[in-house]
């Protein structure tokens, strides 16, 4: 390698051939980089999308799965579905909230120094792996009490509360000061200002970070092992029992040895994915329509 | 923290004379609690993990850590995380080294090479892989890339570069610790590609320019220009890649084989410290093996929580130097 950068003599004309020539291998390289991941890549997208929309069929959403079947008869995964709505609600409800109140308080109390650290303490929460929040919410919660859905959506919540609360205070930040000024000399309290002039404001940011937040959790498996995933087969609603939820019933159904097993495996996963690439091409759609409006222009 | 000196600027303030506002003040705690309650929510997760662990902790003290050993016969009982502490720097460094060569061909491919019909399709496709969940990934793992590795990939590594340790005899079912490598790989590629894309935009362009009117080539310009000003991005996405890589658990345990053994053959069976733990969801059969479990939780918690901190930390210090953040949380 004799070409240094920009220094001195790695421009010299007489060696632009070779110049040339190394340009040529590196810009190669990264033809081939790009070749060989996309290829990768589409080759694991394509997969799941022809395995699992061959398997697809109504039953799987409508009739529970048969324990140790040996008939032919239909069978789905009823209870997952209902588990994974059930459970993605209500980790929702738990985590917008206070993930909410945190962006407020950042950003409309608090002083720098703790806008920093508490800040920090998001990337950390936001760090640690989901497997981790999983052993964290049964030591805490479900050792010697069992397992429930409540539970379950407890640690998805947890998951949830750095991405909610980062997308709002990126919202928030967005906000003109002009509006909070002309709104307080106006002599309407800090209190009132902040939620109805800059929260709703933000709803429009805040509403697509939370389904991008949805997204990202409805087709975590980690922290649902240990805290709702011994269920029973039937559809179940009852968030105070554990409920079966789709990623833990790929997870089950991709140990198993029966092919028939994996075909329901596939078609779960496969509505899975579209559920999470549906939801993130909405939260784009909304992210662009209120883009505009969040500026006041 | 009282409610009373942590105050906004005085700018936002409202001119309120003497009286003290009911609103204010209780919006400002009941927000506050919620931002307390997120930095104590940190510190229980540590405090919890170390007192569910105390069992272990007590019999086994720090030799767990360095220990080869997973044995739960009751009377016999003897634990420790050595094996699935190598199995999980085994396997992300390795990941690591087949994605980053990769995940940065991509970027610039996409920011320097790549004509403009190209950009769009391959772009949406790296963000359609990122959104893939790991037990779908871990499901085609087993069932697809499992197989196709233990038939073409294994044997032809093997009779090629069997004189090199790592690359021992195939694996008889498919599940080795090359699988989980290669699909740990396939997760994180994703990440550093969209990171590092991002800070190879945020290159100021008259730097790019001015250095291709010097009469640089392209590849100079990109030597010269581009790595040196996205060094400590990258090098940060690159670490968060890595943490992402050392907490997964399902895809993992789902290709990875298992065994409590070190063994320089990637093709052989193995555990990490997330797949251990995720395999053994079912239950413990003593108060003790739930307790190792804990303190395997507990070490993987300050692995991941070192990467991270070190990645956020390479971040802050690019920040400053440029006066951008970019690229902050995966």
């Amino acid at each position: 390698m004799s070409a240094h950068g920009l220094s001195g003599p790695g421009l010299r004309l007489d060696r632009l051939p070779r110049r040339r020539r190394i340009n040529h291998v590196m810009e190669s390289l990264a033809w081939l980089a790009a070749a060989v991941a996309v290829a990768i890549l589409g080759v694991v997208v394509w997969s799941i999308a022809r395995k699992g929309s061959s398997e697809l069929n109504l039953d799987l959403l409508t009739k529970p799965p048969i324990p140790f079947s040996l008939t032919n008869a239909p069978q789905g995964l009823s209870n997952a579905f209902a588990g994974t709505l059930v459970i993605v609600g209500l980790a929702t409800a738990m985590a917008l909230p206070v993930g909410i109140l945190v962006a407020v308080y950042l950003n409309e109390f608090a002083t720098p120094a703790i806008r920093t650290s508490v800040g920090l303490v998001l990337d950390v929460l936001a760090g640690v792996p989901a497997i981790v929040i999983g052993i964290f919410v049964f030591v805490l919660l479900v050792e010697g009490s069992g397992q429930s859905a409540l539970k379950g959506a407890f640690a998805l919540a947890i998951l949830m509360l750095p991405f909610v609360a980062r997308t709002t205070i990126e919202v928030l930040a967005l906000v003109p000061n002009s509006l909070r000024e002309a709104s307080l000399g106006l002599g309407i309290p800090h209190w009132r200002t902040t939620l109805s002039i800059v929260l709703p404001r933000a709803v429009g940011g805040i509403l697509t970070g939370t389904v991008l937040a949805v997204a990202r959790v409805a087709g975590e498996t980690a922290p649902l092992l240990f805290t709702s995933s011994l269920a029973g087969t039937q559809t179940s609603w009852n968030p105070t029992h554990a409920l079966q939820t789709v990623p833990v019933a790929i997870f089950e159904l991709s140990e198993s040895a029966d092919p028939k097993d994996h075909a329901r495996a596939w078609a779960a996963g496969f509505i899975l994915l579209l559920f999470i690439l549906f939801a993130g091409l909405t939260a784009r759609w909304l992210a662009t329509r209120n883009a505009r409006k969040v500026a006041g222009r | 923290m009282s409610a009373a000196d942590v105050n906004a600027g005085p700018a936002r303030r409202p001119f309120t004379g003497r009286r003290v506002r009911f609103g204010d003040v209780s919006l400002q705690v009941v927000a506050g609690a919620a931002a307390l309650g997120a930095t104590v929510l940190v510190g229980l997760i540590v405090w919890k993990l170390v007192d569910g662990s105390h069992l272990a902790l007590s019999k086994f003290g720090l030799g767990f850590v360095t220990r080869v050993a997973w044995n739960p016969v009751i009377g016999h009982e003897l634990y420790g995380a050595g094996s699935f502490i190598f199995g999980t720097v085994i396997t992300s460094l390795f990941a690591l080294l087949l994605a980053a060569p990769l995940a940065i061909g991509v970027a610039l491919f996409l920011t320097e090479l790549a004509p403009r019909t190209l950009r769009a399709p391959v772009t949406a496709l790296v963000e359609t892989l990122a959104a893939v969940p790991s037990v779908l990934l871990g499901l085609w793992g087993i069932l697809v890339l499992g197989p196709a590795l233990r038939t073409h990939v294994e044997p032809w590594l093997h009779s090629a570069l069997g004189f090199i340790p790592l690359f021992g005899p195939p694996s008889t079912a498919g599940a080795s610790i090359f699988t989980a490598i290669v699909v740990l790989a396939i997760m994180i590629l994703p990440i550093v590609s969209s990171i590092s894309r991002e800070l190879f935009l945020g290159v100021p362009s008259e730097l790019k320019e001015g250095a291709l009117a010097l009469g640089t080539t392209r590849w100079e310009m990109v030597r010269g220009v581009v790595f040196p000003y996205a060094r400590g991005g990258v090098v940060a996405a690159l670490i968060l890649g890595l943490g992402r890589a050392l907490g997964e658990a399902i895809a993992v345990t789902q290709v990875i084989g298992g065994g409590v053994f070190i063994h320089w053959s990637l093709f052989s069976g193995g555990d990490t410290l997330g797949s251990k733990i995720a395999e053994s969801y079912q239950g413990a059969s003593t108060n003790l093996q739930s307790s190792a479990l804990i303190y395997l939780g507990l070490i993987l918690l300050v692995l991941s929580l070192a990467a991270n901190i070190a990645a956020q930390w390479i971040v802050r210090k690019v920040a400053r130097k440029h006066g951008v953040t970019r690229g902050g949380h995966a």
